[in-house]
C-alpha cells in the first residue's frame, strides 16, 4: 500500500502536473497558430475593453437575461465553480503537502467549509446529471463522454469527503482520490473540461464583436 | 435516445435539394467537405464545435426551439449536432441523406439571427456554424432553388429579381413622375456626382414596392438634400448569395455596390430599410473583401431618418396617431445597434407607443431572415409555424393597444406578413418611411 501510495503521490503527480501543462500550452498554441493563419479577423475586431465588459456580465451571478431565466442553474453553475476552485486549492491536506514537499504554503479553508463547499461540488454534479438526463434538450445534445467527464470531476470530490472523514477503506480510498484528481487534471487539455481556459476568448471574441462593430450588448 | 420528432416526418419538396441529393457521392461529399474545412475555416469554427459543453443553454435564445414548444431538435446546438458536429466527427464521411437534412437545417431553421450567441454563456456563435454548413451545401450544389434561383439573377444581373437595366431606369423614372403630382419639380436625380448621399435600395423595391422609393424621394425632397442613386448595376444593395454560401458572388455583389458609390464620389451611402443588405455591406461583404469596416461610410435609413429629426431638417404635420409598436431587426439590432435610434424616430413621430417584449438586443426573430423566407413556398408552413412566439408577442403588444408594427427591415415585413396573417392577429405593419411620408409637412 504505501508504495503505491509514494508511487500516486511522486511520479505520477508530476506526470500528471506536466501533462496538464504542457498538454494545455500545446492546445492553446496549436489554436493560436491556426488562428494566425487562418482567423486572422479574429485579431483585428479583438478589443480589450468589449471582451473584459463581456466576460464581466458574463462572471456576475445574475448579470444576463440568461441567467434570470435559469436561476436554479445560475445558483448552481457559480457555486459548483467557485467551490470547484477553491476546495482543491485551499483544504488544509493539500497546502501541508505543498508544505511539506516545497516549504511553500498558503491560506487554508477552515474544516467545516471546506467540507461544506465539497457537498456543494457533488450536489452540483448531481443537479448537471439531473440536468443531463431529465431536460430534453441537455439530453439532446448529450453523449457517453459527457457522462464520462461528469464522472472525472465528481470522483475527486467524492473520494475526498471520504477519507476527510475517514470512513472504512480510508487508506485505498487516499489512493484513488488521488488518482481520480490526477485524471481530471490530465483530462483537462483533452476535454471539454478545457472550456475553462477559452472561455475568456470565446465570449471576449463575441464580447469584442457586439461592442465595437455591432454596438450591442451580448447579454 | 430523444423523444423529437423524427427529422423527416415531413418529405422535402425542394428541387434545388432534391435535384442537388441525386447527383452525390460519397467521394464528392467528403472531399468538398475537406477542402471547405481545410482552406476556409481554422481555429473558430474547431473552438467552436469543441467548446460546447451540451449544456443546451442557448436554447432558450432560439425562436424555432421556443416555437416548436421546446423540441430539443431546434435548439441552436442541436443545429450543430445536425451539421458540422457530426461532419467533423466523420471526418466528412457522411451519405447523401445526412446532407439533405444538414441543408435543410442550416438553410431554412436558422435565421442566423445570433441571438443565441447573447445566450450561450461561451459565446459560441452558431449562426457561423450554420453559415460554414451553407457554404458546404452552395459546393456541393443542394441549395433550395428558390434561393438559389435569386442568386443566379444576382450573378446574371447585379440585382435579386431578373430586373433589366432599363427597367430599372424606367421605374426610377415612373415614380419621379407619379411623385412629381404631389411636389412639382421633385426629382430622383441619377447619377449626380459628388451628391452628399446615394441611395441604395434591395432589388424587390423596384419590383414589388415602388412606393418606397417614391416616399423616399419625397422625404429627400423636403429634407433638401443634395442626393443621388445609379442608374446602373450597383443600384441593389441586397445580398442572396451571402445566405447561399456563394462567397465569391457575394464579393462581387459588393464591390459593384461600393464602387457604383465610389466612382459617383459621393459623400456618403445610405440604406433603405432591409436588414439583411445592411449586414452584407457592414458585416459580411466588406470583410469577405478585405475591410475591417466598410470602405465608405454607409449608414442604414433609421440612421439617416434619426438624422433629419436630430437636425430638424423635416417637419411633421402631427404625430402618427395609431398606437404603434416597434420590431428590433436582428441585422440592425444585433448587427448595428439602432434599437435607441428606431426609439427616438418613434417618439418624434408616434404619438402612442408600446414595446413589444422582450425588445432590443432580445427580441424575437421574424423568422424570415437569413435567407429563411426566400427559400419560398416548400418551405412557408414550417417558418409560419416556427413564428408561433412571435405571434404570442404580437399579441401581446395588441392586448396592450398597439394597432401597428413598425418594422424598418424588408425581410422582417415579409415574415410578419405572414404571421400576422396566419395567426389571424390583425396588425398593420409599416416602415419609418410610410409613418415618416404619411405624417410629412411638405415644404412650400
Ligand atoms: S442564430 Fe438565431 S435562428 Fe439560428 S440558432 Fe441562433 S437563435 Fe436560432
Ligand atoms: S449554450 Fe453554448 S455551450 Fe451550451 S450547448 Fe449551447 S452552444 Fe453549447
Amino acid at each position: 500500500m504505501h508504495s503505491i501510495y509514494s508511487f500516486v503521490t511522486g511520479p505520477l503527480a508530476w506526470l500528471a502536473f506536466i501533462v496538464f501543462i504542457g498538454g494545455s500550452a500545446f492546445r492553446f498554441y496549436s489554436l493560436y497558430s491556426l488562428a494566425r493563419k487562418k482567423d486572422a479577423l479574429v485579431f483585428e475586431y479583438m478589443n480589450l475593453k468589449f471582451a473584459l465588459r463581456s466576460i464581466g456580465h458574463w462572471l456576475t451571478p445574475f448579470g444576463t437575461r440568461n441567467m434570470n431565466l435559469n436561476p436554479a442553474m445560475t445558483v448552481v453553475t457559480f457555486a459548483f465553480h467557485i467551490c470547484l476552485f477553491l476546495v482543491p486549492l485551499f483544504v488544509f491536506a493539500h497546502v501541508i503537502m505543498w508544505k511539506e514537499s516545497f516549504n511553500i504554503s498558503w491560506f487554508t479553508l477552515p474544516g467545516v467549509l471546506a467540507d461544506l463547499m465539497t457537498l456543494v461540488v457533488i450536489f452540483s454534479c448531481g443537479f448537471f446529471l439531473y440536468r443531463r438526463i431529465m431536460l430534453p434538450e441537455v439530453r439532446y445534445l448529450t453523449t457517453a463522454v459527457d457522462y464520462l467527464i461528469l464522472f472525472i470531476v465528481a470522483a475527486p470530490f467524492i473520494t475526498g469527503f471520504w477519507v476527510y472523514h475517514q470512513w472504512a477503506g480510508f487508506p485505498t480510498m487516499t489512493i484513488l482520490h488521488i488518482l481520480s484528481g490526477e485524471i481530471m487534471l490530465v483530462a483537462i487539455p483533452f476535454t471539454k473540461l478545457f472550456h475553462m481556459f477559452l472561455f475568456p476568448f470565446t465570449r471576449g471574441y463575441m464580447g469584442s464583436e457586439f461592442g465595437s462593430v455591432r454596438m450591442a450588448k451580448d447579454w | 435516445m430523444t423523444e423529437s420528432k423524427a427529422v423527416k416526418d415531413t418529405a422535402i419538396d425542394d428541387q434545388g435539394i432534391i435535384k442537388g441529393i441525386e447527383q452525390l457521392s460519397p467521394e464528392k461529399i467528403e472531399r468538398v467537405i475537406n477542402q471547405v474545412l481545410k482552406s476556409e475555416t481554422g481555429a473558430r469554427l474547431k473552438t467552436y464545435v469543441d467548446t460546447c459543453v451540451h449544456c443546451g443553454l442557448c436554447s432558450d435564445g432560439c425562436h424555432y426551439f421556443l416555437a416548436h414548444d421546446r423540441d430539443p431538435k431546434y435548439s441552436p446546438a442541436a443545429k450543430v449536432k445536425q451539421t458540422l458536429w457530426e461532419i467533423i466527427r466523420k471526418k466528412g464521411k457522411v451519405t447523401p441523406e445526412f446532407i439533405e437534412n444538414a441543408a435543410v437545417v442550416a438553410y431554412t431553421q436558422c435565421n442566423l439571427c445570433k441571438r443565441c450567441a447573447m445566450y450561450c454563456p461561451f459565446g459560441l456563435d452558431i449562426a457561423y456554424v450554420m453559415s460554414v454548413m451553407r457554404r458546404i451545401c452552395h459546393k456541393l450544389g443542394v441549395v433550395p432553388l428558390y434561393i438559389q434561383d435569386t442568386a443566379h439573377s444576382h450573378s446574371v444581373t447585379k440585382n435579386q429579381m431578373w430586373i433589366k437595366d432599363d427597367e430599372w431606369v424606367d421605374t426610377l423614372m415612373w415614380q419621379e413622375e407619379e411623385a412629381q403630382d404631389e411636389v412639382e419639380n421633385l426629382r430622383i436625380p441619377l447619377d449626380k456626382e459628388g451628391a452628399d448621399v446615394f441611395y441604395s435600395v434591395i432589388g424587390p423595391e423596384p419590383k414589388f414596392r415602388a412606393q418606397l422609393i417614391y416616399q423616399a424621394a419625397v422625404i429627400m425632397n423636403a429634407a433638401g438634400e443634395n442626393w443621388t442613386m445609379p442608374s446602373m448595376p450597383g443600384w441593389d444593395n441586397s445580398d442572396m448569395c451571402m445566405y447561399t454560401g456563394d462567397y465569391e458572388m457575394m464579393e462581387r455583389l459588393k464591390k459593384a455596390h461600393f464602387e457604383a458609390a465610389a466612382n459617383l464620389k459621393v459623400k456618403k451611402i445610405v440604406m433603405g430599410e432591409c436588414g439583411h443588405a445592411f449586414r452584407s455591406v457592414y458585416d459580411m461583404g466588406n470583410r469577405a473583401l478585405g475591410w475591417k469596416m466598410p470602405p465608405l461610410e454607409v449608414i442604414h435609413a433609421i440612421e439617416y431618418y434619426n438624422d433629419l429629426f436630430v437636425k430638424e431638417k423635416i417637419k411633421i404635420k402631427k404625430k402618427f396617431d395609431r398606437p404603434v409598436t416597434l420590431h428590433d431587426p436582428c441585422n440592425i439590432v444585433r448587427g448595428r445597434g439602432l434599437h435607441e435610434m428606431s426609439r427616438n424616430i418613434v417618439n418624434a413621430t408616434c404619438k402612442n407607443f408600446i414595446e413589444m417584449t422582450p425588445n432590443r438586443e432580445h427580441n424575437y426573430c421574424c423568422v424570415a431572415g437569413g435567407g429563411v423566407i426566400n427559400c419560398g413556398p416548400p418551405f412557408k408552413n414550417a417558418r409560419v409555424d416556427s413564428g408561433k412566439i412571435k405571434a404570442e408577442q404580437l399579441f401581446a403588444a395588441k392586448a396592450k393597444g398597439a394597432e401597428v408594427v413598425i418594422a424598418p427591415c424588408h425581410n422582417c415585413h415579409g415574415g410578419l406578413e405572414d404571421i400576422i396573417h396566419h395567426y389571424g392577429i390583425d396588425m398593420e405593419l409599416k416602415f419609418f418611411g410610410d409613418i415618416i411620408y404619411e405624417i410629412l409637412e411638405l415644404p412650400e
